[in-house]
């Protein structure tokens, strides 16, 4: 057991620094100098080079990315060339709201597609079966920014259930700000609870099929508890694994949707800093979202070798 | 007992009268997408503007067609890049294995670590906007789930009898990946280009939307769902055509894809 | 009578053409008894089975006649009703021991979960009485296989699983189908073995379900024979086997390797 968390632990590391290596490297190979956009093209030759000593720029590129990885452990993400400030200064309050959103929007597809899932494969071939079936294949083909626009057009200007483009602070009431964030979050949600209702409903039904819910049957189960006490957690190994690779496009997708709702998150540094060419920020952010998708990845990882006891210890 | 395939019928109709309707959009728009009408401002779909007209008065259903054009040309392209190389590397990998293998494969992770559009945008934030980049950049970033896909199926295959007989004949390796192992492949590499075309169509939706996409002069459906997002009130047609389009192009080709799985069983 | 089944018939329509999987059975098992079905695959005894515990979609089949339990009708039962009966008065052991466990639940959940469902002991009091259940299937260390899930043990200790877990609520009928056809002889031996036991320190009636006639000889007291859905000869398990009627017995019995024929077919060297 203990060997099997180092293994997992080291290869997280690995994995981690193959992803910080990718964006460090990714961002050295772009033409051009920093130092000719903090200095200008009127510099001289002496303080282009004092400058690229002073950022480190004249090291050999290996030794500069474990300097940068030092740097970046310790919180030290670099200075805005737009803004000449820190970038985690820059960062700091944008976290939060990308961060609720794709939080909430995680949980809304569990809370979404585990009932859903279960209902339609339940009541496999019949109504409900059917409804849910056609939905789940058109809102697997909304993108989530176009569902997001639909959910601004209906709730915000129509029924006016929110002010669309008014995002409330956290600072000015949990409530409303939760409340504000529940429309971009379902934005993100819903195409993708779609696909987990349609994952989970395929797999509850190959497990029906299988030999121990003839023995759970022959115990007395009826159909609902087998499908709770038998069926849910051997369906939920491949879900949780779908889950997983989710993880990633949902950060992907809240950081589009942002754009959607005016959200003053990292979506919007990262879209500003690109048309800005505002490197150090790009990268930051970047390496951030990479390290929370492998983070996840590991978590998840971990949950479904607890849920699966046929791979303990492998 | 043969089991109508609805998903394949339904979906074969819906992406060929999308893929007509996009077609024609390359000879024949009613209007220049991009000439300016000021008397048209926000016109209603009617008879002379079928779509209607956008804040600047221009036909919204040329610029669909013409936006629906780029974007399909450029998910066929990106496909393209994307599946030859994904399908170079995951063969090659899949089938002899080993540390190259190992080592590609968590390469491949890494990449996939990152949320694909973000480092498209990346990419274009480096390499500079335009078409031809948007296709190199989501092209690249597609390579690593193809060439998984295609590994998967290799590893499946390479142990097979019918492998093993034809190397035993001494036919050469790259005559086993290609003849004989790959045209058992088929049905699985289809459904997955369906859903790498999906997500090409929906990065690349994305990316214009977020205004890091194809050129300001080229039409593009997300462009035109960001820029109506600010009319959506007072012109819904601006942002609702569209969005039709984009979503039923992705479902007339996701069902084609589900039709090929349900097939495979 | 324990169980008592009257002209029991089941039609399947799924097919273009009605398939009768069972056609006018009827036969008798008292309290205690050892009863023994017999017949090649697809002659209908494992439907029997699966009729008796409910199991079998009644939307996809038709079933006439009357399976009597204790002198009431399971067939015109509710569903409801039915789960009552269903691992409590009666259980039933399958031919899988490999895949009839749920791969992730622990071993001591499964074999007390007819516990959970048809009474309200408290946990330790459902432990308890699952590892008396194991102790009687004769399964090694109950406790610490209490806490191990299916993979971690062999197919043999598998299907002792099973058994202790029908055994667990203590049934007046125990249906074993066919529960050694996948298992080592040796082991097989081992098994019938321990369902002797049971049945005479519990007085657990068995109807034990076999295409071998020889295995349910050493068994059973009474042997049903069936072929084509149909019972072809019954009687008392020594008469069946030494003085067989019917030509299809007699193949049944001509098919088994016995140990002389099979001294005969290996060629001296």
């Amino acid at each position: 057991m203990l060997k099997t968390i180092c293994k997992r632990l080291g290869l997280l590391v690995l994995t981690l620094l193959l992803v910080t290596a990718l964006a460090f490297f990714a961002f050295s190979i772009i033409p051009g100098d920093p130092t000719d956009t903090i200095l200008g093209l009127e510099a001289t030759e002496q303080q282009v080079a004092a400058l690229r000593a002073e950022l480190g720029l004249d090291l050999p590129l290996p030794v500069r990315y474990f300097r940068w990885l030092g740097d970046f452990l310790r919180g030290d993400l670099g200075v805005s060339y737009n803004f000449d400030i820190p970038v985690t200064d820059l960062l700091a309050g944008r976290i939060a709201p990308t961060f609720t959103l794709t939080l909430m929007a995680a949980v809304l597809i569990v809370l979404f597609s585990i009932p859903l899932g279960l209902l339609a494969a339940r009541y496999e071939g019949g109504w409900i079966d059917r409804i849910l079936t056609v939905i789940n294949q058109i809102a697997m083909s909304v993108p989530n920014f176009v569902m997001g626009i639909s959910l601004v057009f209906l709730f915000g200007l129509v029924l006016h259930w929110f002010q669309p483009g008014g995002y409330v602070s956290p600072e000015s009431g949990l409530g409303s700000y939760l409340w504000f964030m529940l429309f971009p979050s379902l934005a993100v949600a819903l195409p993708k609870s779609a696909m987990t209702i349609k994952m989970l409903r395929g797999s509850v039904l190959t497990e029906l099929t299988a030999d121990y819910i003839r023995t759970a049957y022959s115990k007395g189960n009826s159909r609902a508890s087998a499908l709770w006490r038998h069926v849910l957690r051997n369906a939920m190994i491949p879900v949780v694994t779908f889950l997983a690779t989710t993880i990633a496009e949902l950060v992907a997708g809240s950081i589009v949707v942002e754009q959607v709702f005016a959200i003053p998150g990292l979506g919007q540094m990262l879209i500003s800093s690109i048309s800005n060419r505002d490197y150090p920020v790009v990268q930051a952010i970047i390496v951030l979202v990479a390290f929370v998708v492998v983070l996840c990845n590991f978590l998840a990882d971990a949950l479904y070798r607890v849920m699966d006891p046929r791979l303990k210890g492998r | 007992m043969k089991k109508r395939n609805w998903y394949l019928t339904f979906g074969s109709v819906l992406t060929a009268c999308m893929l007509v309707f996009i077609a024609l959009g390359f000879f024949w728009t009613p209007y220049d997408p991009g000439a300016l009408s000021a008397r048209d401002k926000l016109a209603e779909p009617s008879l002379q503007h079928l779509f209607g007209c956008d804040q600047l008065g221009r036909d919204v259903f040329s610029r669909t067609l013409n936006g629906a054009g780029n974007t399909l040309i450029i998910a066929l392209a990106v496909l393209a890049v994307g599946f030859v190389f994904g399908l170079l590397i995951g063969a090659l990998c899949g089938y002899y294995g080993g540390a190259v293998d190992a080592t590609v494969m968590r390469v491949c992770d890494a990449i996939t670590a990152f949320p694909s559009i973000l480092l498209a945008m990346v990419v274009i934030a480096i390499i500079g906007p335009g078409t031809y980049n948007i296709i190199a950049a989501l092209g690249i970033l597609f390579i690593p789930s193809f060439a998984r896909l295609v590994r998967g199926e290799f590893i499946k295959y390479r142990s097979r009898d019918f492998v093993h007989s034809a190397r035993l004949a001494g036919v050469p390796a790259m005559r086993i990946i290609f003849v004989h192992i790959l045209p058992n492949t088929w049905p699985v590499l289809l459904s997955g280009l369906t859903i790498g075309f999906n997500n090409a169509v929906l990065s690349e939706a994305s990316m214009s939307f977020l205004g890091i996409g194809v050129g300001p002069a080229d039409a593009s459906l997300g462009r035109m769902l960001s820029e109506g997002q600010s009319s959506l009130f007072s012109a819904p047609w601006c942002t609702l055509f569209p969005a039709l389009v984009v979503i039923l192009l992705v479902l007339g080709v996701g069902m084609v894809g589900e039709g090929i799985r349900e097939r495979i069983r | 009578m324990l169980l008592d089944i009257q002209n029991l018939s089941v039609v399947f329509h799924d097919q273009d053409a009605p398939f009768s999987a069972v056609k006018d059975v009827s036969l008798q098992v008292d309290k205690g008894e050892i009863v023994g079905i017999v017949g090649e695959s697809g002659s209908g005894k494992s439907m029997i089975a699966h009729t008796i515990m409910g199991l079998i979609q009644r939307s996809a089949c038709k079933i006439s006649g009357k399976v009597l339990f204790d002198g009431t009708d399971l067939l015109t039962m509710d569903r409801e009703t039915l789960r009552t009966y269903q691992g409590d008065e009666l259980s039933i052991v399958f031919q899988e021991p490999m895949t009839s466990l749920n791969p992730t639940m622990k071993i001591g959940k499964q074999v007390e979960e007819s516990l959970r469902i048809h009474t309200d002991l408290s946990r330790e009091a459902r432990r308890a009485r699952a590892l008396e259940a194991m102790e009687l299937a004769e399964l090694d260390d109950p406790a610490s296989l209490y806490d191990k899930y299916p993979h971690e043990l062999s197919g043999g200790m598998r299907q002792r699983v099973m058994i202790a877990s029908a055994l667990v609520q203590r049934p007046q009928l125990l249906i074993a189908d066919e529960p050694t056809t996948a298992l080592d002889v040796t082991i097989q031996a081992e098994i019938l073995k321990t369902l002797k036991e049971i049945n005479r320190k519990e007085g657990t009636a068995i109807l034990f379900i076999s295409h071998d006639l020889g295995v349910v000889r050493h068994l059973c007291q009474r042997v049903v024979v069936m072929q084509k859905g149909q019972i072809v000869e019954q009687g008392p398990a020594d008469q069946v086997f030494f003085d067989p009627r019917e030509d299809y017995t007699k193949r049944l019995i001509a098919a088994r390797p016995t140990r002389r024929k099979l001294k005969g077919s290996v060629p001296h060297v």
